[in-house]
């Protein structure tokens, strides 16, 4: 079981980690720790390993800081289903290995510190008031997600995915 | 099927098959774009390929702009460390602290080929659609694997196409116009798109950076400009190529804009502002930080104070920038004015370095956002829009149209500004007011109705 942590629509990478706790400015081993620290001061706190991010349309969007991934990926974060993701904030996660699942909407069924399950072999966020239903992730995607990001990808086969 | 829109043409002609929207391909990159906030990942991500060089020494482009000079020990290790690695990749691209804004130089020095793909650190890589390059920002570990191979992967975007009629009024400016676009399109109505200005073309190399760079702001991969100067002759979209969207600008109707706090879609005209005390001005940035841009604020300041309680902060997107403003007097106009002229670079666009927002504050400027905590405090509000209101603003104290205060007779002009000092008054912290007013707007904006979800998948 995981907890879901649910935010709304348009959640920046700012709020995720806010540019002045950048791992540059307060070490590799600290930026993570600043997590939602403006949004949600609870977070880095109380979040645990396999915990699902819930949101609405645009998550991720604003900066392309990929530490606001890496932070997340710190904390062990099992996945994100939101109605729509930023594009940079959806390649950052691919390529870190952090599942990223669009739904139709998922903040009408999903509340804040529900206990779900993140069930991608089925394709389902199970959820105390229904499951919601997950799009199939794309297959270049998946390929890169299944090896554990694109680095592993890449150390493994040489080259991306083919395209057609 | 209609022709290729120039997102199209691009990416058909750098991976050597024909291409439309949606499609994958793996392409080439002509250059890639490093900035010091991201490097160590931007390392670890090489090292972790297992890769000791980057593909090709001359085509990488490294910049130490984001937190320049140095603020506290741990970036300037950081810094430290970015210089050896420079040093023992052989790159001879490398522009230190002061040199000024990465995508100010990664155009204005001629490093963006038009027609060919640039991958960049930073979100607003799309910068360099100012000279017809598709550019696009990416995440160190992407940044790492462009740096590996040569080559990134892309889905093909959808294109919305905008078109600009007219001329902007005298106190209008480009920055008027894109915030008009961001207004109509909001922050993700041109997710995984290419924004494609049509009647741009033959702006000033730094009006289109305005432009193509503020499309990040809309959630663009790239944005590019047709017809500039730059760009070779086959670099044009068909007359039938399929846009998702389609939104016409009449700059000769255009009001000054202004975007309301936290959101840079959030944006209204100037007038309905009006009033809106400020704490603190800062020019500058990739979107507003060149010598035009100073020298609208000049044109306003001229033989004039700004306000007391008022501090403004010049940043000049690069050396270039500075040295031109230097050389026509505008820095001393501005100086003279109260102005403090900061190292060129980023500076405090994302509060790192120079003056960051205290709690409470409001900051007018001339920068591409305006998130919470974007330049220091979470507390602090900013506002969003053109070097004439960041003038005015930095005069009078409060937000203003700034068309009244261009081209008045001193007398009139003294008369204008001592009626807005009276009317902001002399109270501390300015933002109670302006936090409710901010409300009201905001609270009569109109609704989107439906967001415009533009492309088929989020893979990209
Ligand atoms: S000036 Fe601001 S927006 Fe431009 S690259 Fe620097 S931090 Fe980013």
């Amino acid at each position: 079981m995981a907890r879901a942590w649910v935010f709304g629509d348009d959640l920046d990478t700012d709020q995720i980690v806010p540019g002045r706790y950048a791992p540059f400015m307060v070490g590799q081993d600290r930026f993570h720790t600043y997590a939602f620290c403006d949004a949600r001061p609870d977070f880095a706190k109380d979040v645990r390993e396999g915990d699902v991010l819930v949101g609405g349309e645009n998550f991720g969007c604003g900066s392309s800081r990929e530490y606001a991934v890496a932070a997340l990926k710190k904390h062990g974060i099992g996945g994100i289903v939101a109605k729509s993701f930023a594009r940079i904030f959806f390649r950052n996660c691919v390529n870190l290995g952090i599942p990223v699942v669009e739904a139709p909407d998922p903040l009408a069924v999903v509340r804040d510190a529900d206990e779900v399950t993140l069930d991608l072999a089925a394709g389902l966020l199970r959820a105390p008031r229904g499951d919601v239903q997950l799009r199939p992730v794309p297959a270049f995607a998946r390929q890169i997600l299944t090896a554990g990001g694109v680095v592993a990808y890449l150390r493994e086969h040489g080259d991306f995915p083919s395209v057609s | 099927m209609g022709g290729p829109t120039l997102a199209e043409l691009i990416l058909s002609r750098v991976s050597g098959r024909d291409v439309r929207a949606g499609e994958l391909v793996i392409a080439p990159v002509s250059r890639v774009m490093v900035h010091d906030s991201v490097i160590d990942a931007v390392m670890s991500g090489l090292r972790a390929l297992g890769r000791e060089k980057v593909w090709d020494t001359s085509r990488v482009c490294v910049f130490v702009d984001h937190a320049a000079p140095a603020p506290t020990p741990v970036v300037a290790d950081s810094h430290r460390v970015l210089r050896g690695w420079v040093r023992d990749q052989g790159i001879a691209t490398f522009y230190d602290a002061g040199e000024g804004v990465c995508h100010q130089i990664m155009v204005e020095e001629g490093y963006c080929e038009p027609g060919t793909v640039i991958v960049g650190s930073d979100s607003h890589s799309n910068s360099y659609g100012a000279v017809g390059t598709f550019g696009a920002g990416m995440g160190a570990t992407d940044i790492a694997v462009a740096l590996a191979l040569g080559r990134t992967w892309l889905r093909v975007p959808a294109s919305i196409k905008v078109t600009f009629t007219g001329r902007p009024r005298r106190g209008v400016t480009i920055k008027d116009a894109i915030m008009r676009v961001v207004r109509e399109i909001g922050t993700d109505g041109a997710r995984y798109a290419c924004v494609e200005f049509h009647g741009a073309g033959e702006l000033p190399q730094g009006d289109r950076i305005t432009l193509a760079g503020m499309t990040t702001e809309m959630g663009a991969k790239a944005g590019i400009v047709v017809g500039t100067p730059e760009a070779p002759e086959w670099l044009r979209p068909s007359a039938d190529a399929a846009y998702v969207r389609e939104v016409t600008v009449d700059l000769s109707t255009l009001e000054p804009q202004i975007a309301i706090p936290p959101r840079v879609d959030q944006v209204s005209d100037v007038s309905e502002a009006r009033g809106i005390p400020v704490d603190v001005v800062f020019l500058g940035s990739c979107t507003n930080g060149r010598v035009v841009d100073m020298r609208q604020a000049a044109e306003v300041l001229r033989g004039r104070r700004i306000h007391p309680r008022v501090r403004l902060e010049v940043v000049p997107s690069s050396r270039r920038q500075f040295e031109d403003a230097m050389a026509d007097g505008t820095l001393g106009v501005l100086s003279a004015a109260g102005a403090v002229i900061g190292t060129s670079g980023c500076g405090p666009c994302l509060g790192r370095t120079g003056g960051v927002l205290a709690g409470e504050e409001v900051c007018f400027s001339t920068a591409n956002r305006n998130y919470r905590g974007r330049m220091g405090s979470p507390d602090a509000s900013i506002y969003l829009g053109s070097p004439y209101v960041a003038a005015v603003a930095a005069l009078t104290g409060v937000i203003d149209d700034p068309r009244p205060y261009l081209d008045a007779s001193d007398a009139a002009l003294d008369a204008l500004v001592a009626r807005r000092r009276e009317e902001r008054g002399d109270r501390g912290a300015a933002s109670a007011r302006s936090g409710d007013r901010a409300r009201e707007l905001v609270a009569a904006m109109p609704l989107r109705s439906e967001p415009w979800v533009v492309g088929m998948e989020v893979e990209d």
